[in-house]
């Protein structure tokens, strides 16, 4: 087993999905000569040839509209777009096709198609390359989200993501991508879409996060251990479908919840969890479940990006703060 | 071969063209070799929409049917291309293709069905290799790309031919699509139904190009117009643009230059924006008296045999309205259950609800 980050676990991945199934084919800006600008398809189009790993025109509608029509004629199509701030071009060919075409064939046709994005801030990165807008993707049916957090559930989680049939959007959290090292196994794994994943036990407090909000809400939970609070912490990883029975479990456990989430406070994934913990485990609570999120305004550039992302010293705060309600 | 491709400069205004508007054969040497029965079948399809059509427009009058998008005035252009599209390659409609669809395998019934609300006529029955109809204008010429693509990356000797508007033709991703085929060379067909109208903007209002054929030059490779109520001129040119795609020449571009005689769907009103002159001329370069024409010159036709298609007709458009009507109303379930492969907790809790509302 070696030790690797994100963005060799994917690379990992790709190698061996593309080994395995003659149908997978990687595209994208860059993805090819270059590697990627994040490198995480470095590699490939040496192994694999310019017919499997196919470097497109600048085009994200174009990438994602013409891996539509390769999905649905049988080929599985792995897309990289460069950042989640330039998906927007690509918005119709994903709400208005890819989700709807298995709906609109009455299932004569499905659309297996991944979407590959570096997603999030906290890179000091330029205007527009620090985009979070996972509750848009999660909000239209007939699409699942997913996002990683460790090297090792991108691995699996990637595999589990390539061969489902169903379009599946799958966000790297940028920050974390060679931020954490971690054994990952060398053989496949597959790890089922829409379960969450219990990453440390505790009785008083629920703590759900995704992507790189997850090492800051792990800090706070050490820190909040340290004054007696036993806090859980649970990585959502699928945002669609999400994983309701260790939510609530946990909710109904604890009492006290909070969601950290770096995406824009109003209609955030977090809200559908407050509303679906509201549902389903009210009478369980001690407190109001909080959230701690970005703000709906403009992600800053990086001079004041810091005030933008949560942190852990907000998370104890809010931990404090819910366990003295 | 590929003569007729390269013989019509778009940039000059050169348009491929059979039969005149009075169904003289301009142009002999260009007239496919198609057999009697062929001849009669193209015509037949032809028929078949028209009368198709109106029964739709009736049955959407009399409230039995939902909104409608009309072909008529389109038939030599929707039927000419279907008719020179193998059973092994792909078609992608969008709402105004009835009748392409019909002539590549689609059921009428089907198509009504749709039409009237149901979502299970979009489905094409399997080995009928058509897309659903794309309702956003201009986004499903990257399907049949991405489609063609995918068949040539694997091997397989299947071609793909898209339908669109010259409305369609100003959305971006017209022109990635374009742009990927031309890179790519895949072997895609644009067949665009430049019908002069988008909803009420006229086509100079799309583009300030003389064509939009020569858009093709621009993405590097052939434009061609063609008359488009011609449907010999259509049928040759597509046949052989569908024969380079296969040959491994890459993409083409058609525009079939044509109108559309009705509204744009039963929702609107097209006279407030045409003249009844214009009409009137386009209605003297009807694409099916014009064959007519043709078919009666070699023997073909004659009234008695029009007498017998039209009955023919008028009973398979009974027969599929009936079908149609008559079809299962979608159950609660069917709203749900082609979301996903699977269908997740939170689908199965929101139709258990909707099935107790239902009670």
């Amino acid at each position: 087993m070696a030790r690797l980050n994100i963005v060799d676990a994917i690379n990992l991945a790709l190698h061996q999905e593309m080994e395995r199934d003659e149908r997978v084919v990687v595209l994208g800006e860059d993805v090819g000569r270059n590697g990627g600008v994040f490198r995480v398809t470095v590699g490939l189009l040496e192994k694999f040839g310019e017919n499997r790993v196919i470097d497109t025109p600048l085009a994200e509608s174009g990438i994602v509209g013409t891996a539509i029509g390769m999905a649905v004629y049988g080929l599985r199509p792995v897309a990289e777009l460069q950042f989640m701030g330039f998906l927007y071009p690509a918005f119709d060919q994903l709400i208005s096709h890819a989700a709807r075409i298995r709906t609109r064939s009455r299932g004569r046709f499905h659309c297996p198609l991944v979407v590959r994005m570096p997603y999030g801030g906290g890179i000091k990165a330029p205007e527009h390359h620090s985009e979070s807008t996972e509750a848009i993707l999660a909000h239209t049916p007939g699409l699942k989200v997913v996002i990683p957090s460790t090297p090792y559930d991108a691995k699996g989680l990637l595999i589990s993501a390539i061969r489902d049939p169903d379009p599946v959007i799958f966000l790297e959290p940028k920050k974390v991508y060679r931020a954490i090292k971690e054994e990952v196994p060398e053989e496949e794994y597959t790890i089922p879409l829409g379960q969450a994943k219990i990453l440390r036990e505790g009785g008083h407090l629920s703590l759900f996060s995704w992507g790189a909000m997850v090492p800051p809400s792990l800090k706070a939970a050490t820190l909040a251990q340290k004054e007696g609070i036993e806090v859980e912490v649970i990585d959502i990883r699928s945002i669609y479908p999400f994983d309701i029975d260790t939510i609530i479990n946990s909710v109904q456990k604890t009492g006290r919840a909070i969601v950290v989430h770096e995406a824009a406070r109003t209609c955030g994934f977090g809200a559908e969890l407050v509303a679906q913990i509201n549902e389903k485990a009210m009478l369980y609570l001690q407190a109001p479940v909080e959230r701690i999120t970005g703000f709906d305004t403009v992600f800053p550039l990086l001079k004041a990006e810091e005030y933008y992302l949560p942190n852990e010293n907000q998370i104890i705060k809010e931990i404090k703060k819910v366990m003295t309600f | 071969m590929l003569s007729l491709l390269g013989k019509y400069d778009p940039l000059k205004g050169e348009m491929a063209q059979i039969l005149d508007k009075d169904g003289r054969i301009v142009n002999p040497d260009l007239e496919p070799k198609l057999s009697n029965d062929d001849l009669k079948t193209l015509y037949r399809f032809m028929v078949l929409s028209r009368v198709a059509d109106d029964k739709a427009l009736k049955l959407q009058r009399q409230g039995r049917f939902g909104t409608y998008a009309p072909v008529r005035g389109q038939e030599a252009a929707e039927v000419g291309s279907a008719y020179a599209l193998p059973r092994s390659d792909w078609m992608f409609p969008t709402f105004r293709e009835m009748a392409a669809m019909v002539v590549k395998g689609m059921p009428l019934e089907s198509v009504f069905l749709y039409w009237m609300g149901n979502e299970l006529g979009n489905a094409a029955p399997e080995g009928v290799n058509i897309f659903p109809i794309s309702i956003p204008v201009g986004t499903q010429p990257l399907h049949a790309v991405g489609a063609a693509w995918a068949a040539k990356i694997k091997g397989d000797d299947v071609a793909t031919l898209v339908y669109f508007g010259d409305g369609g033709t100003s959305e971006g991703d017209f022109h990635e699509a374009m742009n990927f085929a031309g890179v790519f060379q895949a072997p895609t067909v644009f067949f665009c139904q430049n019908n002069q109208y988008a909803i009420s903007i006229p086509r100079a209002r799309q583009t300030a190009a003389k064509t939009l054929a020569q858009k093709a030059i621009a993405y590097g490779f052939a434009g061609v117009q063609v008359d488009g109520n011609d449907v010999l001129a259509v049928y040759a040119i597509t046949k052989e643009a569908i024969a380079k795609a296969h040959a491994g020449g890459g993409p083409t571009f058609i525009e079939a230059y044509t109108y559309r005689l009705s509204h744009h769907t039963t929702s609107d009103d097209a006279t407030r924006y045409r003249t009844k002159e214009e009409v009137a001329f386009w209605e003297e370069r009807d694409p099916i008296k014009r064959f007519q024409v043709y078919l009666q010159g070699k023997g073909l036709w004659a009234d008695d045999y029009e007498k017998g298609l039209l009955d023919e007709v008028t009973q398979l458009v009974d027969k599929a309205t009936d079908k149609a009507e008559n079809w299962p109303a979608p159950s609660p379930e069917d709203v749900f259950k082609y979301t996903y492969a699977e269908m997740p907790w939170t689908l199965k809790e929101q139709l258990a609800k909707l099935l107790e509302t239902l009670g």
